[in-house]
Order: structure tokens, then sequence, then C-alpha cells
């Protein structure tokens, strides 16, 4: 290794860099669209849901019932309909994801101490949607009918402290709000280095190819180590720097605070860091020109999305897919990143993720520095 | 007289295909060497196989007393090229682009500002220190690349077709350095095809499909083809290219 060689390269590697307009634009620009369209778009929190409601009875009771459905939320009443045939209308053309139809009976059985049916039906088409709909309009239902029971039960006298039952109190660690902005913005962190490393390693070797420079940088005394950590080290540094803003962004706009140490979690990035920077580099072996190296990115970015946990959660996939995801490194940067950011733990907890990522990393590394020689046989 | 490079019976083959076919010649000291021969010939394969580049396939060579095979990081330390496709990063400046090359040889920061001046005056891009590689034109970029090869002051010099794609004046301009590198004790290995530039080498080398089918001074083959020209001298040798091939 020369000092003065790896020194020239890391300096016109920075000056290319921020004179190229395209690189500037996948180093600032990516990171923001990215966190902001995940941001936003992919999430799995269900509330505001459309409905419409008939309601036959228009009474106390009813408007009642209806008020609490709407205090929670979860569901926006926006039509008020007068025939059965209204809720199936708006629930084909898509305004509404469900009905509700109150019966003419409802304050009448109450008072008779009976127990009116109150329907619901809902739009499956969106599965998310629907379950969100079912499970929380029957919760708040049978809160409304838990309700009305006490209120008898008092008005005959008997205190709801003679009744038995379970007070049962759930907690929920570490994301209390259940918001799922908390679970993806960890995971955005790391789709976001992964990409900006693989892609633009990927470039910096594949440019020199194609504009002809690399020719003549094979009959320059450069060794091939020298170029690849010369042109690695401006890199490292910039994805550094997208990590800092992408981690703000997530601290001062999500408000997804890292509970964890930050520089532990900055240390297992650049383990992580190996890893992207190794298959830069191998795309750079193989790619011929830029656009081939963009096409390979985004071969390798899709099933990483969707295998690493990024999204769908991992428990939820069947065994063979779970196994599949275990090849991608990105699921054990994921579980960092969460572990860190959400949990706060380190690496009493993390070390397994670390040493398999740090051994992939290597490995691809290796491999990739093996296949990049220096001459054009 | 010394010898700077040497090679017997160079070959090169890319699967069945031979692209370069036994060749064997030497260069002196001092030397304009003109590497000629059209499209195809087999040329850029020679020097690449010669800078350490290509593997050969067969033969020996040494250059500037290193192997061929065995010692091509010295002769990359050592040598000067411009590749065919002379190729500067356009986005960095002339003195970045020199900065960067005369890195790449470890040749120190104080030589290299002086070597800088030197030869930025040699290659007459005085006052464009600053511009965009970019932004000029095709005898400047070449005469940039020029300069790029030669910072870490290199005994012998191998430039594959510099002056393709370059006006006549530039051209001009172009072989009036290499001149004075020569008379300087610059070995230069150059190719090319056009005859004019033919002409102004000290001796020659003919390719034709991979072989080296003529070698001497320019005046020694129009002398021994009984022709007036270079462009004779060049028709001559590439119709009896054909009768060796048709032979073959
Ligand atoms: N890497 C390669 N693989 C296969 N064929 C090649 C390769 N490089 C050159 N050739 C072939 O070898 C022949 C000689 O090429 P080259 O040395 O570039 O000729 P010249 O420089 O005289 O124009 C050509 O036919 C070319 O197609
Ligand atoms: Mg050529």
């Amino acid at each position: 290794m020369n000092g003065r060689r790896l020194a020239a390269i890391v300096k016109k590697e920075f000056i290319q860099i921020k004179r190229d307009k395209a690189s500037l634009g996948i180093i600032i620009m990516m990171p923001l669209l990215m966190m902001f369209l995940f941001g936003y778009a992919v999430t799995t929190n269900v509330d505001h849901i459309s409905v419409a409601v008939l309601d036959q009875d228009k009474s106390a009771a009813s408007r009642e019932l209806i008020d609490n459905f709407r205090e929670s939320t979860y569901f926006d009443f926006n039509y008020y309909v007068y025939s059965q045939k209204e809720i199936s209308n708006l629930i084909d053309s898509g305004r509404v994801k469900g009905g509700f139809v109150i019966p003419a009976n409802y304050s009448r059985d109450l008072k008779r101490s009976g127990s009116p049916q109150v329907q619901f039906v809902v739009d499956g088409s969106d599965p998310t949607v629907a379950r969100t709909a079912m499970n929380t309009a029957t919760i708040l239902a049978q809160r409304q009918s838990m309700d009305i029971r006490v209120r008898h039960l008092e008005q005959r006298g008997v205190s709801l402290d003679s009744v038995p039952g379970i007070d049962f109190r759930p907690q929920v660690w570490f994301n209390p709000e259940l918001d799922s902005i908390k679970f993806n913005i960890p995971g955005l962190i790391g789709l976001v280095l992964q990409n900006i490393t693989v892609l633009l390693t990927a470039f910096a070797l594949v440019r020199e190819r194609e504009r002809g420079t690399m020719e003549q940088l094979i009959v320059t005394p450069i060794k091939p180590r020298e170029l690849i950590i010369g042109k690695l080290i401006p890199y490292v540094v910039i994805a550094f720097i997208d990590v800092i803003i992408v981690l703000s962004i997530g601290v001062y706009w999500f408000n997804v605070p890292v509970k964890g140490s930050m520089l532990s979690l900055m240390l297992q990035s650049l383990v992580f860091l190996l890893v992207a920077l190794g298959l830069g580099i191998l795309i750079s072996t193989v790619a011929r020109t830029q656009l081939q190296a963009m096409q390979m990115t985004v071969l390798l970015i899709l099933p990483s999305v969707i295998l690493s946990g990024f999204i769908f959660p991992r428990e939820a996939m069947p065994l063979p897919i779970q196994l599949l995801g275990n090849l991608i490194p990105l699921t054990y940067f994921l579980e960092i990143l969460r572990g860190v950011i959400l949990k706060g733990v380190g690496l009493e907890y993390l070390w397994k993720d670390v040493v398999i990522l740090f051994v992939i990393g290597t490995a691809t590394l290796t491999v990739a520095s093996l296949r990049f020689k220096k001459n054009l046989d | 007289m010394d010898t700077v490079l040497e090679i017997s019976g160079l070959t090169k083959r890319f699967g069945d295909f031979t692209a370069v076919d036994g060749v064997s010649f030497s260069i002196n000291r001092g030397e304009v060497f003109g590497f000629l021969g059209s499209n195809g010939s087999g040329k850029t394969t020679t020097v690449r196989m010669l800078c350490g580049i290509l593997t050969p396939t067969g033969g020996e060579g040494n250059v500037l007393g290193y192997d061929i095979y065995s010692q091509t990081e010295n002769i990359r330390q050592a040598i000067g090229y411009m590749s065919q496709r002379f190729s500067l990063y356009e986005e960095l400046t002339v003195v970045e682009n020199m900065d960067f090359y005369a890195g790449t040889y470890s040749v120190s920061a104080r030589e290299a500002d002086a070597r800088k001046k030197e030869l930025i005056a040699l290659v007459g891009l005085e006052g464009k220190e600053k511009q965009f590689a970019g932004t000029m034109s095709g005898g400047q970029k070449q005469r940039l690349a020029l300069a790029c090869a030669l910072l870490h002051q290199p005994p012998l010099l191998f430039l594959d077709e510099p002056t393709a794609g370059v006006d006549p004046l530039s051209r001009r301009n172009f072989w009036k350095i290499l001149h004075q590198l020569a008379a300087q004790g610059v070995t230069v290995f150059v190719t090319t095809h056009y005859m004019d530039e033919a002409d102004q080498c000290h001796r020659l080398g003919f390719m034709h499909q991979g072989r080296l089918i003529g070698l001497g001074p320019p005046s020694k083959l129009k002398n021994d083809l009984g022709v007036d020209t270079m462009e004779d001298v060049f028709i001559a040798f590439a119709e009896r290219g054909e009768e060796a091939v048709r032979e073959r």
C-alpha cells in the first residue's frame, strides 16, 4: 500500500463526486425522497376509515352509539343513508369501506333489556383495512354494550364491584402507540444506506471502464487494492453523511429517537457498509455500463426489500422464504437498527448479527477484489 | 547503442483468433519508432503486451530490462503510456489531471510542481491550467494526455494512435514535441496510420494481420521497394502481406 497513490485516488474521486450532478443527486435527494416516500406511504396504521350509516332508529341511544364510534377516530361517518342499497352502492364505488345498519327497534329493545342486532359490513378487498375495521368495530361495540349493561345494573342498585370479572392490562413495550413509522424508520435507514452505497460504488468503477480511463489507470503502478480502497474511502464518508441525514429526519421529523448508543450504531453500520461496498464492486466487475450497473442494483434491492422484513414481518412468511431472507445481509442490519434505535440494546444482544455481517462483508469484499483484476485479459 | 526494448516471437491469441503472430524486433535508446498497419493488424495488442496490461500467449520480451511476464509492475512504474482512446478525467482541470497522474506514479509533490510547469510549457498549455479537460479541443486534450504520461520522467514512451482525430496543425505541433523529447534521450514508440508521420520516424515496423512484414528506416524501406513515397511503401507492404496470407 502506497500512501501517495492512495491519496491521489481519494482526492480525485472526491473532486469527481463534487462535480457530478448525478452523484450529488443520489447522495442528497435519494435519502430525502426515500425517507418521505416510505415514511408516509408505507404505513400500516389504519384510521379514519370512511363508513356509511343507515340509522333506522334515529334515537338518542343510536346517536350515542355513532358518536362513540366517531370519537375513536377510527371511523369517519361520511354518509348517512336511507337504505341498504345505498350502502352497497357506496361500497361498490369505493367511497366507503364499510357500513353500519342500526335497526328501527334499537332503543326500544334496549329498554326492554333485549339485545338489538347492529349490523356492520366491510369491504374485504383490502385485508389490512378490513381487519382493522372489524376488530376495532367489535371492540367498540362490546364496550358500548358493556356500558349499557353496567348502567342498567346500577339503575337496579347492583354495584359493579360485586360482579366478578377480569381486570386485563395489556402493555406494549418499545413502541407503545404501535406506530408503524417507528418500525419503518430504522428499516429505511438500512435500505437507504444499502442503495446509495451499492449504486455509487458500482458507478464509480464502471464509469472508469465506460469512459476508457480504466485502461490508463491499469498501466499506472496503482495496485488493485489501492484503487479499490481509494475509491471506497470517499463513499464510506458519504454513506456516513447519509446515515446522519436519515437519522436526523427520523429523530426530528418523524419523532423516532435513538434509544441506544449512537457510537455503537455507527460502528455496526460500518460493518454493514463492508457488505454494501463489496456488492457494489462485485456489480462493477460484471456490469459494462452504468445502465447495467443500475439495473443490477435494482435487481438486488427488490428481493432485499421484501425478504429482509423491511415491510412485511418475517415471522409471517413461510419457512422457505424466511430461510431465503437469512441470505440477505439487510436482514441482519435491520435487526441491529431496530434493536439499537427502538429497544436501546447493545452488542450483548446483537453480536450474532454483527458477526454474520462481518463474515458476509469480508467474503464479498474478497471475492470482489479477486474478480477485479488489473489487466485486460 | 543500448536497446530499451526487445521482443522475439511475441504472440497473442484471443480464443482461436491470433491477433499478434510471432513478432520480433528491438528498439534503441532515443529512437522514434513508428508502428504501422491498417486497423485490426495487431498494433494495440502488441503495445498492451509491452506495457504489461495483456499477458502474451507466447514468445519472449523485455522492456527496459524487465521481463514482460513477471515484472509488469516494474514496467508500469518505468514507462509512459497514452492509450488509443486517450482518456482524461473531463470534469477535472488541467492541473488536477496532472496532479492525479503525478500521484499515481508517486512523484513527490515538490518534484511534481516543477515538472508540471515544465510540461505545461512543453505542450503549450500555459494559461489553461484551470480549464476543465472536457472543454478543451482535441489537440489540447491530446497534449495534456502526453504531459500526464511524462510527469514521472519515463525513459520510454508508448503512444497508441495519439493523433487520431486531431487536426493537421495540432498533429504537426505534437510531432515537434515528440522530436524534442527524442533529442532529450526519451525513446518513443508510436503507432499511427498517417504516412506523413511515418516519414518522421527513425525506424518503422509494418504490421499486417498480426505479423510484422517490414522493419527499417523509412528511406531504406523506400529504396528496397523502389518507390518514392511512404504511401507506396504502405501499399506495397499491404499487397505483399495479402500474398503471404494467401500462401499460409
Ligand atoms: N480482447 C480482445 N478479444 C478478442 N479479440 C480482440 C481483443 N482485442 C483485440 N482483438 C482483435 O485483435 C485484432 C487486433 O486488434 P488491435 O491490436 O486493436 O489492432 P490495431 O490496433 O492494429 O487496430 C482485431 O481483429 C481485434 O478485433
Ligand atoms: Mg489500435
